[in-house]
């Protein structure tokens, strides 16, 4: 799993950190949030997209192995929140790269974001599979 | 004299999970010089303004930043009752004192956290995370959210935290502190942490006067310099002296927060003594017309809030100059002439809040 922090307000992005620590503990379920994109699956963003960031945000997905699954954590992600109305803003991740799973709250709990990467860490072994088929 | 190359760093770095882009020129081992680049969380929220109410400008600076997003709210909220002319009620002083000082536990616990993350004692940081989160646990049962608490409004809180919570919580928050105490005196004893942090990004007195460096930063530093002595919600009821640390080092700075931690536990206790009854929230009537500035202490420093009303619903001006923003000026400065394995930690010395410095 990657994290990048989107324009996202912290709130989100701390509670992602959160998971990673004995409370919660997202490595129980066999998955490490590693600082690079080429060894990651899950691609984990929070916070909207703005004119800055995109070309950053595509670069990453675009350098993560196939097949790949991208997580929207928190409402900024998902749709922008209000800041999409702010005049840098693009709106939600799908406006750049497609999201497979959203993370709904503001901000979003541990507990949701858990139940999200887990749901990931399915829809990726669904698209292995599917990539075996076609080979 | 080595070639000089120059190293990004960043946006997306092993320090943090924001994102800031530093261009560092090295000559062999050694930074020269550092110029950093920002705008990758820009969302331009102080010219939302324009499209929300005075009222839901609140909710809009509460999300300036996740972590001391309280102490937003709250710098935004006091400014408009200034403007207003609003007389907030008592309890509601001491309420919002008890909320900003849990959020600054909170802020410090995590600064901790990521500090020894840094330093490479991944132990320590899961144990600061721990305790962190009992203060979570906290704020949730008393306003109902874990990071962004949505308590402050114009007029007053939104929320009241009843005479048995609070006993409650007070006494839980007796072990936390106990528990808390145990990790503090690792990040002050501990041989590797004392070596990691040591002598690392020095800034002297001057030097931060100079730069304008605030907060732990600047207390770091020797400057006795904290804005709750103002006395603005129920500070001024309370008594408590500014943490400062002399060596100006990135320990320096870790010890003043260490310190601040205790400090803030004690103001909770004597907040929680004091609090008086009745109610939480006035009415509030009519649109703000006029301008005040607002400052008030945050955990990574003073922050200042320009509101400006015209008499309608919605706001003229909406300015913030938050501590992280200050900070980066000192900031460039300890990194010049640092050690390239020691850049993620002075970075992090000055406890970057990156979507507050952008907004």
């Amino acid at each position: 799993m990657f994290h990048y922090d989107g324009s996202s307000c912290n709130g989100c992005d701390i509670e992602v950190l959160a998971c990673l620590t004995p409370m919660y503990d997202i490595e129980r379920f066999g998955v490490i949030n590693t600082g690079n994109p080429k060894h990651s699956d899950i691609l984990l963003i929070t916070g909207f997209v703005n004119t800055q960031n995109a070309e950053v945000v595509k670069s990453l997905y675009r350098q993560m192995p196939d097949p790949k699954v991208v997580i929207a954590v928190g409402i900024c992600a998902a749709t922008g929140n209000f800041f999409r109305e702010c005049y840098n803003a693009l709106g939600g991740v799908n406006t750049v790269i497609p999201v497979d799973v959203y993370v709904p709250g503001c901000a979003a709990r541990p507990e949701a974001i858990i139940d999200g990467v887990i749901r990931a860490a399915g829809m990726l072994e669904e698209k292995r599979n599917m990539l075996k088929d076609r080979k | 004299m080595g070639k000089r190359t120059v190293i990004p760093f960043g946006p997306q770095h092993p320090v943090l999970p924001e994102p800031i882009h530093l261009d560092l020129a090295i000559e062999d081992e050694r930074v020269v010089e550092a110029i950093p680049s920002l705008g990758f969380v820009h969302r331009g929220l102080e010219l939302l303004v324009e499209k929300m109410d005075f009222q839901e400008m609140v909710f809009v600076a509460e999300r300036i930043c996740g972590i001391c997003s309280f102490m937003h709210g709250l710098g935004c909220s006091l400014g408009i009752e200034e403007i207003m002319g609003i007389e907030v009620p008592e309890r509601a002083r001491y309420l919002r004192t008890i909320w900003s000082e849990l959020s600054r536990i909170h802020s410090h616990l995590l600064w901790l956290g990521l500090a020894a993350d840094a330093a490479g004692f991944e132990s320590l940081f899961t144990h600061s995370w721990r305790v962190r989160e009992k203060i979570l646990d906290i704020a949730e049962e008393t306003t109902g959210g874990r990071v962004i608490f949505g308590a402050c409004k114009v007029g007053g809180t939104r929320r009241d935290i009843d005479g048995e919570t609070l006993v409650r919580v007070l006494g839980r928050m007796k072990d936390i502190e106990a528990d808390y105490r145990s990790i503090a005196a690792v990040f002050r004893d501990d041989y590797s942490m004392r070596h990691r942090f040591s002598g690392v990004g020095v800034m002297s007195r001057e030097e931060a006067r100079e730069l304008g460096a605030v907060g732990p930063t600047a207390r770091g530093s020797g400057i006795a310099r904290d804005t709750r002595e103002l006395g603005y919600a129920a500070y001024g009821g309370l008594d408590f002296e500014p943490v400062i640390e002399d060596a100006g080092d990135c320990y320096a700075r870790c010890m003043v927060r260490v310190r601040e931690v205790h400090q803030s536990f004690d103001l909770i206790r004597q907040a929680a003594a004091k609090i008086p009854g009745g109610p939480v929230e006035v009415k509030v009537k009519g649109f703000p017309e006029g301008e005040y500035f607002s400052r008030l202490e945050q955990p990574r420093g003073e922050v200042i809030y320009y509101i400006r009303g015209n008499g309608t619903k919605f706001l003229d001006r909406f300015r913030v100059r938050t501590p992280t923003f200050a900070n980066i000026g000192p900031m460039v400065k300890m990194l010049a002439g640092c050690e390239l394995a020691d850049v993620p930690v002075i970075v992090l010395s000055i406890d970057p809040c990156i979507s507050c410095a952008e907004r």
